[in-house]
């Protein structure tokens, strides 16, 4: 009885333990982005500060950050969306056809290290005067989403059974239909799974944007980045741009959480 | 009745030919490109004609002391962090596969760092490791440990940076260890609780062995990101001290986009292409063959 008092609360201090290593960055970029310089560079850290908005105002009205939020919204969700019409048919293909060899192919773009492929993008995208325009960011960003849309999907279009566009196709349908308006219906689970995770991995995406964006394109990572090289001593600002930058995909993941770790371990796991 | 038009025929083709398509140009072409301009000396800044030299280029960069290093310290990063990310991963979803009060909070909590963006992590991590201001000097002084330069000294950036990646990815390891946990059958658990086996004999004999599958699939989709680790090293130390912390993609993103020697830059992504490239198929053979 005893002993197991005992192991009871070594369990939940082992617990707590964790969640704080887990929690302390977030807890401590959020606080230092309410303090000002001289709190910041105090020392030892200040535990007990008077809050301040200035970090969060500098980062919104004398950055601009608005505009590469709507940068890194408009690439996110139009890369998303194309993944989304690319990948879906591809992936029920792949699920019903077995087409394994298919699906390495499009899951190698997973893989593969993606500066393998910006040189020739950056040659490419110059010579078609394509730099620091959204086509060639939205591109570049599909290649991140395709393969995560084409994996989660080709798993969860396994989970349906035949039966369900067979028996519609018996009647006269033909399979194209029976995709668009027997199964697609059906997968609003997976796709949000994909939808999310493709989002959130575009939305934090740094290499393509850092060279194929520039002023009028730059992306929130770039962004934060840019912030940090010339206001090298101004952590409030950068702490207040990483909250920024961090909010919208904590909040989604938030919401989503059942299908993000989903997702995440999807194909790990055997299913 | 069945219909047989021509897209009914041939949907098996038809509809992943546009993604087929997509990665052909945006993957398979960029590669082969890079290919081609590792055998020739182009360099965007000289403003001299691309030429081809051969293996000159490769002879250059793979014999020079600097590409070496990048190459090491690129396995011994991967290595450690994905070594240390496995078994505290591992451990950590053991500790947590059970009932308890606040438990879904907890599977929250492992998510964030998953989601958080790499670039900021970087620069979080940059004021806590930061010498003078920064809370893990502070830590270290409160408990009376000697304090470190962390990333501004080239003997400790490379540690300091594992801990970032390994603070950011355990958790990815805990959840598909905790999903594969769930999904496990609990016979053969139960059969050596009524054999009398300690706990810690079934964790060692009955539970990790039947989840090796999952560890070991786990561990393979992190050592392949690791290779690739980009975002927190650029933004933390951009390679340095000197090149203390620069890796493959590190020193290949440079040579591309800081001295335009597209040549030797080339190289340099072709050997990170096929070191990835070889885990990659490795790995699947090795899922093949166990049929995980």
């Amino acid at each position: 009885m005893n002993k197991k008092l005992v192991s009871n609360i070594l369990f939940y201090v082992l617990v707590t333990g964790i969640a704080l290593i887990v929690l302390f960055p977030f807890l401590w970029m959020l606080s230092s982005s309410f303090k000002t310089q001289v709190d910041i560079i105090s020392w030892p850290p200040k535990l007990f500060f008077e809050p301040t908005l200035r970090n969060y105002q500098k980062v919104f009205e004398e950055q601009d950050f608005l505009k590469y939020f709507l940068n890194s919204t408009i690439v996110g969700v139009a890369s998303v969306g194309f993944s989304l019409i690319l990948g879906l048919p591809a992936a029920y293909s792949i699920a019903r056809y077995a087409q394994k060899k298919l699906a390495v192919f499009i899951l190698l773009a997973r893989l593969m290290p993606g500066i393998s492929f910006l040189v020739p993008w950056y040659i490419v995208f110059s010579r078609l005067d394509l730099m620091d325009s959204y086509v060639a960011l939205i591109l570049s960003h599909m290649l991140i989403s395709l393969p995560i849309v084409v994996w989660i999907m080709t798993t969860y279009f396994n989970t349906i059974p035949r039966e369900m566009e067979e028996s519609a196709m018996v009647d006269g349908a033909t399979r194209q239909y029976a995709f668009y308006a027997i199964i697609l219906p059906l997968s609003g689970p997976g796709i949000i799974t994909a939808t999310t995770l493709s989002f959130i991995f575009s939305w934090n995406n740094f290499m393509f944007s850092q060279v194929l964006s520039m002023e009028k394109t730059k992306t929130l990572p770039i962004a934060v980045y840019n912030f940090l090289s010339y206001a090298e001593v101004d952590w409030g600002g950068v702490m207040a741009a990483a909250v920024a930058i961090m909010t919208p995909a904590i909040i989604l993941t938030m919401v989503f959480q059942k299908y993000v770790v989903k997702g995440l371990t999807m194909g790990a796991v055997k299913g | 009745m069945i219909q047989s038009s021509f897209t009914e025929r041939n949907l098996k083709i038809l509809f992943p030919l546009p993604a087929i398509i997509f990665v052909a140009m945006l993957m398979v072409f960029p590669v082969l490109y890079t290919l081609f301009l590792s055998f020739t000396n182009w360099n965007l800044t000289s403003g001299a004609p691309l030429s081809f030299v051969g293996f000159r280029s490769y002879a250059r960069v793979l014999t020079e002391p600097r590409f070496l290093d990048a190459l090491a310290r690129t396995f011994a990063f991967t290595f450690f962090a994905v070594v240390i990310e496995g078994v505290l991963g591992v451990a950590i979803a053991i500790i947590l596969n059970r009932a308890f009060v606040g438990k879904s909070v907890a599977k929250l909590l492992l998510l964030l760092p998953l989601v958080a963006t790499p670039v900021a992590v970087g620069i979080v991590f940059n004021l806590f490791f930061d010498p003078t201001i920064g809370l893990a000097n502070f830590i270290l002084k409160s408990t009376g440990l000697p304090q470190g330069l962390w990333i501004s000294s080239a003997a400790s950036v490379l540690p300091s940076l594992i801990i970032v990646d390994v603070w950011q990815w355990t958790p990815m390891i805990t959840l598909i260890v905790l999903a594969g946990l769930a999904g496990m059958s609990n016979e053969p658990i139960e059969a050596a609780h009524v054999d009398g086996a300690s706990e810690w004999q079934i964790l060692r004999y009955v539970t990790i062995p039947m989840l090796m599958p999952v560890i070991l699939t786990a561990v393979i989709l992190r050592l392949i990101d690791a290779l690739k680790t980009f975002d927190i090293i650029f933004a933390m130390t951009g390679g340095g001290p000197g090149y203390a912390s620069e890796t493959l993609n590190i020193m290949g993103y440079k040579y591309s986009f800081e001295y335009f020697r597209m040549g030797q830059s080339s190289v340099i992504l072709v050997v990170l292409f096929l070191v990835v490239f070889g885990c990659s198929l490795g790995i699947m053979k090795l899922r093949a063959s166990s049929e995980i």
